[in-house]
């Protein structure tokens, strides 16, 4: 019968009309300023800069400006740290990031060898000025390993096993190294 | 008589207090005017009324298809979103007014103008309730028929002065699927004008007074013939307001927005306005053709204001348009074509016979008579349903083209 059809999708409409109000699981939406969901662990938009435990004295970062040169839209800027003799120091004295121009493509994290620059997952990021206030600099890009644990824990977890690893094999080398000395002055 | 006299005249008969309150105004001016002054009153009653119940129809209609859509609607705004449609007032009165620079200035001016004014018009032959008709015309359903013809016209003006071809496209569409649904919609109606006797509305509406056995109201929609004629009337004026699921002329998922695209700012909100003014207007006319005016439904409910039934009717069949809405896609062009010219208008064609028929057959008297009598005029146009129906919905069989003349 023609108009069957019809029918039948009224009452599935008036089933959601109807259900929607006591079927918090029906609701598709949530209310977003109010409620949050909570973004997936590999969600990923723009770099920052992670640090172990002082966000000055333990940056990752060693200033080796790998990220500068690989960035495709060339949105970071460095500039090395220098001591009071005009040496080098293996620590950025500059580390701006214009996430304006970032395109979240992640080679940052990819090429940097100390896994110092990671993903965040921040993105409620709209200011007044899109040009200063988009350029981020050291202290705003800096967050804690625990942070990263927080955002991604899989990956912080694989880091730190990594890095683990490469301090303990470091010091073996260094005891090595210092058992060789001591053979040899012996 | 004084003042405190009609007010606790007009607070002893709440069904009629808006009468007796214009009365007490008209008793109050020189009599020269009092025409005037009517007039005036009932025309601010109406402009005050239906925009109001326009911008709560726009709110209702989001809040309902966010809910079928398993969403909350708009809740943003005021309490549960109810300053929603102020919010877009504004909105609309302080955006750009473009006029395209090759439009046809003054018809472009004049479409939503055209378009607003038979609207409102049409609210003013229908009885709100008991005494409340503001104007008492003869032919008023004439005059509404009449009024609907203007929408050809201000539409295809939008379309054509816009020079834009998705304008035109929309106003092509929407004067076809208009036309083919006026002959349905006027078809369906006159059913109701042949048991009534009359082309006036508050006629109509008298004609539907009383209860079967005490309980069951004497509506046209309770007859076979009546069933039959409100779904076309609904169908046809769901058409004739371009209405989802009738809403081609629109589209806007292929010309834009049709007769609508090269309009913005105010004059936008006053084509939907009006699209919903007239659809309030053509609801008003269904409610008073079939679903008994401002009469109560049940004889011990009849101590509720008669102005109270009439708009509660009003609501629900807007809601029922909401919910159709929510519920259907949008259908072709072609389907549309065949529903109006194939199924509806036969059908209403062969209404009008089973009118006849109820009306000649209102004399059986033998026992299980009157029982009999709906049933054969019910079976009549059932079958006839289903016959048509399947005739519409057997598609073609599909045979792959062959080129003689190539090989």
């Amino acid at each position: 019968m023609v108009g069957l059809g019809i029918l039948k999708g009224l009452r599935e409409t008036a089933r959601n009309l109807i259900g929607s109000f006591y079927q918090k699981e029906r609701l598709t939406t949530v209310q977003y300023p109010e409620e949050k969901i909570a973004p997936k662990e590999n969600n990923r938009n723009f770099p920052f800069l992670v640090f172990d435990k002082d966000p000055e004295a333990n940056l990752r970062c060693v200033s080796c400006k790998i990220c500068e040169k690989e960035c495709p839209p060339q949105c970071i800027y460095i500039v090395q740290k220098r001591n009071e003799k005009g040496k080098a120091v293996k620590y950025p004295e500059v580390f701006d990031i214009d996430v304006s121009v970032c395109m979240s493509c992640q080679i940052c994290v990819e090429v940097c060898p100390f896994d110092a620059i990671k993903m965040d997952q921040e993105f409620a990021l709209s200011r007044e000025d899109r040009f200063e206030d988009l350029l981020f600099d050291r202290v705003r890009l800096s967050k804690s390993n625990e942070y990263y644990h927080q955002i991604h824990p899989t990956e912080a977890g694989e880091v730190d096993g990594r890095l683990k690893e490469q301090r303990k094999q470091a010091e073996a080398k260094a005891e090595a190294k210092k058992q060789a000395a001591e053979k040899a002055a012996a | 008589m004084n003042l405190t006299e009609t007010i606790r005249n007009a607070a002893a008969h709440p069904d009629q207090v808006f009468v007796i309150l214009k009365a007490g105004i008209l008793e109050r001016v020189p009599e020269g005017i009092q025409p005037v002054i009517s007039i005036g009153l009932s025309i601010v009653g109406i402009m005050a009324v239906f925009p109001l119940l326009f911008a709560l129809i726009t709110l209702m209609e989001r809040k309902i298809l966010g809910r079928i859509q398993n969403r909350y609607g708009p809740n943003r705004v005021g309490p549960c979103g109810l300053f929603q449609p102020i919010a877009d007032g504004i909105k609309m009165l302080i955006k750009e007014n473009i006029v395209p620079y090759a439009a046809i200035k003054w018809a472009h001016f004049m479409a939503p103008v055209l378009l607003m004014f038979p609207a409102f018009l049409a609210l003013s032959v229908i009885p709100y309730g008991r005494n409340m008709t503001p104007i008492e015309l003869d032919a008023g359903l004439v005059f509404f028929f009449a009024l609907g013809a203007f929408n050809e016209i201000a539409v295809f003006m939008a379309g054509w002065s816009s020079r834009n071809k998705y304008s035109l496209l929309g106003a092509m569409r929407a004067i076809a699927q208009m036309i083919s649904y006026d002959i349905p919609l006027v078809l369906s109606t006159i059913p109701v004008i042949m048991m009534a006797g009359s082309l006036s509305l508050p006629d109509i509406v008298n004609a539907q007074a009383g209860y079967h056995f005490d309980l069951l109201p004497r509506w046209f929609i309770l007859t076979p013939w009546g069933i039959a004629g409100s779904i076309l009337f609904l169908i046809a004026a769901m058409a004739e307001s371009n209405r989802c699921p009738f809403d081609i002329p629109e589209g806007e998922s292929e010309i834009i927005a049709g007769h609508l695209t090269e309009y913005s700012g105010f004059k936008f909100a006053m084509f939907f306005m009006s699209e919903y003014i007239a659809l309030l207007a053509a609801s008003a006319v269904g409610v008073t053709l079939f679903l008994g005016g401002w009469h109560a439904p049940f004889p011990f409910l009849q101590w509720v204001p008669s102005y109270i039934w009439f708009f509660s009717k009003l609501i629900s069949l807007i809601f029922l348009y909401i919910w159709i809405r929510g519920t259907l896609p949008r259908i072709r062009v072609d389907h549309l074509m065949n529903l109006a010219w194939k199924f509806l208008v036969p059908l209403s064609l062969l209404n009008l016979g089973v009118c006849v028929l109820w009306h000649y057959s209102r004399s059986w008297t033998f026992p299980g008579g009157q029982g009999f009598r709906w049933l054969l005029c019910f079976a009549i146009i059932a079958i006839a349903y289903e016959v048509l129906g399947r005739k519409l919905s057997s598609s073609k069989t599909m045979h792959q083209r062959v080129y003689r003349f190539v090989e």
